[in-house]
């Protein structure tokens, strides 16, 4: 990492640096910056970087925010254990 | 899986919820209420300061008390209102109209309520720098949060990062915890938040730096200082960069709605700078495009606790008359022409050109 690398995503510890790399070779929709990166997939689900993210999209591609599609948004909204879906009947990991 | 019923779930227990499910409640609906944290009303419990706005809405009433009011409200409801603390609802599952819901990180249950109303708030946003992800540096509710609700100090000098409300009002609680707040810089080229605000730290001799940002944040293991910038009129860094000396960067710089089971739920969104981002288009009853769905708060746009309890006392009342429940007309009037008031003149231009932009005249046609 360069001394001037400034992270956007804590969560997959992914740079601003690489996001404009990526958007300048194509990728210019929200899930598929997700999909090559993970960004928005770790535990806090994007409420840290998708706004910046978006941005950056906007800056790159000249549109407006309002046009910029946030992706899609599916549940959980948090990490859940996934022995807690295992023991989905009783509901209760205990 | 364990499967509860209700007649309204209420998604956050801030003012926006506890508003609703009291209204809701108060007319006969059975409402549950889902709240992440460990206690009811969300971000008021930290509020030290006396509220503006009208007496309606408890103006020169501590936030911290008008949580304490809207609580006795809900449990004078009885067993109409259950509460479930710890608690985030998962997910919601628009093909079965089910909603998932983990307590605490141990039992994860499935909730079928009939009507559903989000009142989920806002989250902080963050702005790029370098090294901004070292021990050190915060969200101005995260500080808030540590201080007003935990009793601990974040740390000793404190670059405050905004001067819009949430900036000024945590700086001046800072101090008032014996912190030292170093400075507050702000982007733009005019303080944000309410004058009075501002003046409190002023006379305490914090210099606000209008047209300033932070560079990058120094230190290796931890914050150690900072380096801030002048920026011209693009918002460009102009001049050499000024080193600070701090312990603690905050950042204030807005909020952003927390929005994901409005987006789960289908409801038409749009995204509305006024209002800080994505929200759902609304009839004047806060339902969204999902005839099941109502939402109050900041959750629908970014705006003051005041609003958002009436937003919820709508919501609330929508969502129960919806279900059969007895509502009189002169009730919502009655609501409606409060946030009238509310958002009337300089203050509340951004806010009523941002919510005329997400208001439809009915969802007749898809209900």
């Amino acid at each position: 990492m360069k001394e001037d690398d400034v992270i956007i995503c804590r969560c997959e510890e992914i740079t601003i640096e690489e996001i404009r790399s990526w958007i300048d070779r194509g990728y210019r929709h929200f899930d598929e910056l997700k999909r090559i990166l993970r960004v928005g997939m770790g535990p806090c689900q994007g409420r840290g970087c998708r706004d910046i993210i978006l941005r950056e999209l906007a800056k790159a591609t000249g549109e407006p925010l309002d046009r910029i599609d946030p992706g899609t948004i599916r549940p959980p909204v948090k990490p859940i254990k996934l022995g807690l879906c295992a023991y989905g009947k009783e509901g209760t990991s205990k | 899986m364990k499967e509860l019923n209700t007649d309204i779930l209420v998604v956050g227990g801030g003012p926006a919820g506890l508003s609703a499910a009291a209204e809701a409640a108060g007319i006969g609906a059975n409402v549950l209420i889902a709240e992440g944290d460990l206690h009811l009303g969300g971000q008021l419990v930290k509020q030290s300061h006396k509220f503006f706005g009208s007496k309606d809405e408890f103006a020169g009433t501590r936030g911290f008390e008008i949580a304490r009011l809207l609580r006795d409200e809900i449990a004078r409801c009885g067993d109409r209102v259950k509460t479930m603390l710890n608690t985030t609802i998962t997910g919601y599952y628009p093909d079965e109209n089910v909603v998932t819901a983990m307590i605490g990180e141990e039992e994860y249950i499935r909730v079928r309520p009939k009507k559903m109303v989000v009142a989920s708030g806002a989250q902080e946003r963050l702005i790029p720098f370098p090294n901004n992800d070292i021990p050190g540096v915060y969200g101005a509710g995260a500080v808030q949060t540590l201080m007003n609700v935990y009793g601990v100090v974040p740390g000793k000098k404190v670059l405050m990062i905004g001067a819009g409300n949430i900036g000024l009002i945590v700086s001046y609680q800072l101090m008032q915890a014996g912190v030292e707040v170093t400075a507050i810089l702000e982007a733009m080229p005019r303080i944000g938040g309410y004058w009075v605000h501002a003046a409190k730290v002023r006379r305490l001799g914090v210099p606000i730096l209008l047209r300033h940002s932070i560079g990058r944040a120094l230190g290796d293991n931890f914050v150690t200082g900072a380096l801030i910038n002048e920026l011209d009129e693009k918002f460009n860094p102009t001049g050499s960069p000024e080193h600070v000396e701090c312990d603690t960067i905050c950042l204030a710089v807005g909020l952003t709605p927390s929005n994901e089971l409005l987006w789960q739920a289908g409801c038409k969104m749009k995204y509305v700078p006024f209002l800080c981002g994505h929200v759902p288009l609304r009839d004047k009853n806060m339902r969204t495009s999902n005839a099941g769905v109502w939402m109050a708060g900041d959750v629908c746009g970014i705006e003051e606790a005041s609003a958002a309890m009436i937003e919820g006392r709508i919501a609330g009342m929508s969502a129960a008359a919806s279900l059969g429940f007895k509502v009189s007309d002169d009730n919502f009037e009655k609501y409606r022409l409060r946030l009238k008031n509310l958002r009337a003149g300089e203050v509340g231009e951004k806010i009523r050109i941002g919510v005329s932009d997400v208001t439809v005249d009915g969802w007749e046609a898809n209900s």
